[in-house]
Parts: structure tokens; sequence; C-alpha cells
């Protein structure tokens, strides 16, 4: 991901500007509008057929097609990568639709049931390898993944790859080969910033994302997919997936829905009802 | 038979230098995973003069802490994640000599979990994020953590030597520890490293708080939503008379009703405290991933079908300004009664 030279991302610039590369990781996750579920082995249910392309990914898509517009360069290039089973394909499918260049997609059975750190790895040799055809400038990923919400991989993934990780941006500026993000953290708002190259995320504040139309949809149907496995990454399958992962899922049950409901209408008395409640059962 | 290790605590505090909540928990929860081994604080200094006073240490020693590692940073802001890594990575390697670390256990947070998932890489460690249990089973260390929008529970086990975990608040009890310590304060200084120097923070103002326990480890959290229109008052008095904290929903934090920092949801702050109210809340995915693993929840809404009453222990269908002062004056007379 390395480059000798400073990347001018600068919005808007005039000049001979070197093309810029951004890619854009995005996750393909179970419908969270729909049942979703674990199985025996403790990983997320993944064939229901009602998955889509992360909804916070399309802010980080939307993120890097916008830092690319405002420059209006010929040659930059958003590149959307993602990890995952066959399914996973309609993530960069949907970032194709919004306007991403490229598309790659690490398809290996080795990768099922990696973990955070696998995942990272996974995504970091790939990165790596689209930083041989040509420099990778930025890597834009999403706040979390809404089936795991852990969101450990932008940070993981700076960390592999030795770069600034710049995670949580509500606001993200990049110019004259620097990055700058503002955020909210529970108990106070930063400005972090650093050199590129670097990997951020984005909140669902941080942009309002597109919706493709009829003619990117189709357009992006036919567009082509790079489909790379670990042999192709030069990664050991032993190191990822389930066999190399660090945390081992021993048990995964549905949660009982809570007992003894109480549903009950305010003809004058509710809010008496309520503190009743809060006594009864010790809570004051 | 499990034997004693080292497990560090990563101490969070105040700029002002007090404990932030789930301190408690974390060290109960460390003295567990240490089995008879010993606990050990980390106190990241973000200036020259922010070091554990008497109250802070007598605390931590309540609480069983053998020493304090008191960390200052040269070359990076110590307020920065990978400062942090780089200080209980330095620390790991350096007490492992003495006796195996077991555990590193943070408090879960975004910043901790930047922490915890570089100190992963740094390490080799396994890492758990928003775990609600910690326990050592035949020597390897199984957390809890409650998935998929808190419907459902897993159980997972490290495979590593060490384990990195990011702790719910009001996940663990607290407790004293049997025997109270006088923790020793040690001082390091931590060279940051390039990765440490990548990064610059810019500025980082603190947000004042409003006098109310912290959002992330109240016990106790009453929330506005759309059905508000903007008038939290009466969901204010109510977290007061119940010393609570008071929450939101993204609709009423994008109407700038409330500070964007008391958004509760799956991209908010998660929450698990013994007692949720809702107040004008539809309970909409989004917000249920964030609250859905709390002690007993309440709902007040005006309409009956609201998605929220399915996971409420108690649903009153009715109007939040009439309902929530009344149970206010209610909690109060019998205080004062
Ligand atoms: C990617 C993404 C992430 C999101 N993340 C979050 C998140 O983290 N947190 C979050 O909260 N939302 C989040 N949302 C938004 C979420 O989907 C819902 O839109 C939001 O939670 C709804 O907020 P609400 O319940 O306040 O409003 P509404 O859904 O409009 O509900 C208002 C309720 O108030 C009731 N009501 C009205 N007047 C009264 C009255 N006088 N008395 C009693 N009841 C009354 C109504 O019956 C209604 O049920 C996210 C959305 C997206 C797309
Ligand atoms: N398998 C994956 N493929 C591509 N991107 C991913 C994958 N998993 C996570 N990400 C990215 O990392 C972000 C944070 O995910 P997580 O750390 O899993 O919560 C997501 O929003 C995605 O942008």
């Amino acid at each position: 991901m390395s480059r000798a030279r400073t990347p001018p991302v600068a919005g808007g610039a005039g000049g001979s500007l070197a093309p810029v590369r951004i890619v854009v990781c995005v996750k393909h996750v179970p419908d969270i509008q729909g049942e979703r579920s674990l199985g025996e082995d403790g990983r997320v249910v993944r064939d229901g057929g009602d998955g889509t392309l992360n909804e916070l990914d399309e802010n980080a898509v939307e993120a890097a097609l916008a830092l690319v517009e405002a420059r209006a360069q010929e040659g930059d290039e958003v590149v959307a990568l993602t990890v995952g089973p066959d399914d996973a394909v309609e993530a960069v499918r949907r970032a194709l639709q919004m306007g991403a260049h490229r598309a790659v997609h690490v398809l290996d059975d080795a990768v099922a049931g990696a973990d955070a750190v696998g995942t990272a790895q996974v995504l970091a040799a790939a990165v790596r390898r689209l930083g041989e055809e040509a420099p990778v400038d930025l890597v834009v990923t999403g706040m979390a993944g809404l089936d795991g919400l852990t969101s450990l991989l932008p940070t993981l993934l700076g960390e592999l790859l030795g770069v600034a990780a710049l995670p949580l941006a509500s606001h993200l500026e990049v110019e004259g080969g620097t990055v700058t993000v503002r955020r909210d953290l529970d108990h106070a708002t930063e400005t972090l910033r650093a050199a590129l190259p670097a990997v951020v995320s984005v909140t669902d504040a941080a942009n309002d994302p597109r919706y493709p139309g009829f003619k990117q949809i189709m357009a992006a149907r036919k567009a082509p997919v790079t489909v790379l496995s670990l042999d192709d990454l030069g990664l050991d399958p032993a190191l990822t997936g389930a066999a190399g992962a660090r945390t081992q899922v021993l048990l995964a049950r549905p949660r009982p829905p809570r007992q003894d409901r109480v549903l009950v209408q305010d003809t004058g008395d509710g809010g008496a009802r309520l503190a009743a409640f809060l006594v009864e059962r010790g809570l004051v | 038979m499990s034997t004693p290790a080292t497990v560090l605590v990563l101490v969070d505090h105040t700029p002002a230098g007090a404990l932030r909540a789930p301190a408690e928990e974390l060290c109960t929860a460390a003295r567990a995973v240490a089995a008879a081994g010993s606990v050990e604080g980390v106190w990241v200094a973000t200036d020259p003069d922010d070091r554990p006073g008497d109250a802070v240490l007598a605390a931590l020693g309540a609480l069983g802490v053998a020493r304090v590692h008191r960390v200052t940073a040269v070359g990076a802001d110590p307020r920065t994640s990978a400062v942090v890594a780089q200080a209980l990575a330095e620390l790991h390697a350096e007490l492992h000599a003495e006796r195996p670390a077991r555990a590193v256990l943070l408090a879960s947070s975004f910043e901790n979990k930047e922490a915890a998932a570089r100190l992963a890489v740094r390490t080799g460690a396994g890492v758990v994020t928003d775990a609600d249990d910690l326990a050592l089973e035949d020597g390897t260390v199984v957390t809890g953590k409650t998935v998929l929008a808190g419907t459902w529970t897993t159980r997972c086990a490290v495979r590593t030597p060490l384990a990195v975990v990011t702790l719910k608040a009001n996940a663990v009890p607290a407790a004293p520890a049997d025997v109270a310590t006088e923790p020793e304060v040690l001082e390091r200084a931590v060279e940051a490293d390039a990765t440490a120097r990548a990064v610059t923070l810019v500025d980082r103002v603190e947000r004042d708080t409003s006098g109310r326990p912290d959002l992330a480890s109240a016990h106790v959290v009453v929330v506005g939503g759309r059905g508000t229109e903007g008038d939290f008052s009466a969901v204010e008095e109510l977290a007061d008379v119940l010393g609570g904290a008071v929450g939101a929903t993204r609709v009423a934090t994008d109407e700038g009703w409330i500070g964007h920092d008391a958004q509760i949801g799956q991209t908010g702050v998660t929450i698990s405290p013994r007692l949720y109210i809702g107040a004008g809340v539809s309970g909409a995915v989004h917000h249920r991933g964030g609250m859905q693993a709390s002690g007993t929840v309440i709902a007040v809404n005006n309409d009956p079908d609201a998605p929220i009453f399915e996971i409420a222990d108690l649903g009153i269908v009715g109007d939040l300004f009439t309902v929530l002062p009344q149970a206010a004056a209610e909690l109060r007379a019998r205080r004062e009664g």
C-alpha cells in the first residue's frame, strides 16, 4: 500500500494530479429487518437468501465516491472489496451500482469461520495485492458490520497494513496527502489527522448514500468481478478461517422472549402503575 | 486447576482523575480470571498532573488491585488508541516474564475497542468485544456475549494464551476483594513507535457532563424518541427522580433535540442498564440493537402496535406527557412520605 510520492487527493484542485485509488470494504450481511439466526457452529447463518449490503457500508462507498468525484480527475479509481461466500458478490455489486469502478471478491471455503482478526488478515492481503498493481491511497470501511457489530475491522486493517487507522469519521477531508477526520466518542469529540495512505471508517452521519438508478443497476449487472482465492493472495488457509480463529464459539442459543409481559392502557393511572411496577420489582 | 496469572485492567478515568463507572466491575471480573494471580491496573496519564489519587488507590485496593502502572507517553498523544495499545503490549511482554499474563480487560467503548484491536495484532491475542460475562474454564478464558440485536446468547472461548476482552457495563456485578490491598504505583514512560506517531490528535473537546450518570454505564436509562416532539422535560424529570441517565433515538438526535452522544442503538451507544424506560420510542430494530439486553424494559407509547411493546416487560399505552410526570410525582411522593 506504500507509495513514495505524496498523493494529492485535494478536492477540486487543478493541474496534473496523480491518480488516486481508494479501496472500499463492503460486507454482505443478513438483512437486519429479517429473522437472523446463528447455526450450531455459532456462525451467522448466511444462506437465508435475504442478505444485503451492510447498510453502513453504503456510507463508506458514498464517502469514497464523493472524494473521487470532487477531484474530477481522469484515472482515479474506487475499488470495492469483499470477503465472503458466494452471496457476498451482492455487496460489491451494490457498490458497482452506486458507482464503484471495480470489484474484487475474495472467495474461498477456507475463509469460513474466520474471526475478526482472520477476516482482517484476508482483507489486508487483498489490499496489498491491489497495491502491487498501483498504489492505494486510502481504504474506507463502514463503522460496523450490522451482523457482528464488532467495529474492530478498520483498526485491525490499519495495524496489519502498518498505516494509520482513523475510525468513526462523521466528517472526512482529504487534502494535500493527509486525511483529517472528526469523530464523536462517548465522552469527547476529536479531530484526528494522518498522512496517506491510511484506513478510515465512516459513520452513518458522514453522508447520505446515493440511490442508484435503473441504468446503473443494469450496467452493474454486467460489470466484471475479480475473484481471488487465498492461494491467489499467498495466504495459508491454516492461518485463516475456522482453523486459525483465535476465538471459538462454544454455544449459541436464542434468548427466550421476555416472560410475563404486561401491556396496559392508560386510563388516568398509567404513571402510578409505572411507579408501582418499579417498586414491586425493587427497581427504586 | 488454573494457575495464577496476571490480568491487566485499563483504568478509564475522567480528565479530573476520577474512576469511570465500570472500573469496579472490570476489577471484579479480572480477579476471577487471574485465579489468585495478580490484577494490575494501567493508568494512562493524559497530562503530567494526571495520576491516581489516594481515593482512587483506596478504591482499587478494595478491589484487590496489586499494582497500578502509571504510563506517560513520549512522542505521541497519550489519548490515542495506538499509544494505549503500545503501553499495554509493552507491559504485557514485561510482566509475562514474571508470571504468565492471561488477559487484558477494558471497558467497552469505541476508543477501547480500537486499543483492543491494536493489542490483538501486536500480541497475537484473541479479542472479544462487548462481552457480558467472563469466566475461566479449565484455564481457558470464556466470554459471554449477546448478539444479533440482543436476540441471541453466545459463549465464546479464547484459544490464544492471552485474551483481550472489552466488557460491557452492568454485566458483572462489582464486589470487593476478600483481602484489600495497598496498590503500589509504578511509573513507566512509553516511547511512541511509528504507528503511534502516524496519527496526530489535532484536538479533543471533552463533553461536559450533565451531572447525570454516564450513559454507557448507568443503572437506569430513560430514553426519549420522536414522540417527545423535542420536549425532553418529562424524560429528564423521570430520569432525575430515578437517578438515571437520559438517552435518545436517532430521530431525536438527528433533529438536534439532544446531543448526538445520547443516541442509543446499533450506531450509537450500546446499553444494558438494570432498567430501561422508553417514551415515544417505536422500537425500530436499529434502536433495539443497542438496548435489548437491558434488564427490565418499560415502554410508554400511544400506539398499541408499537414494536417496542414486543420486548417490554411493562408496556403502557398512553401519552408520555401525562404518564411520565405522574410516575415521577408518585415516586417523589413515596420517597418523601
Ligand atoms: C443505518 C441506520 C442506523 C440507525 N441507527 C440507529 C440507532 O443507533 N439508534 C436509533 O434509535 N435509531 C437508529 N436508526 C433509526 C431507526 O431506524 C428509527 O428510525 C428510529 O429509531 C426511530 O426513532 P423513534 O422511535 O424516536 O421514532 P418513530 O419510529 O417515529 O417512533 C415514535 C413513536 O412515538 C410514539 N408517540 C408519538 N407521540 C407520542 C406521545 N405523545 N406519547 C407517547 N408516544 C408517542 C409513536 O406512536 C411512535 O411509536 C438507524 C437507521 C439506519 C438506517
Ligand atoms: N468480510 C468483509 N468483507 C469486506 N469488508 C468487511 C468485511 N467484514 C467487515 N468489513 C468492513 O469492516 C467494517 C466494520 O466491520 P466490523 O469490524 O466487522 O464491525 C464494515 O462496515 C465493512 O466495511
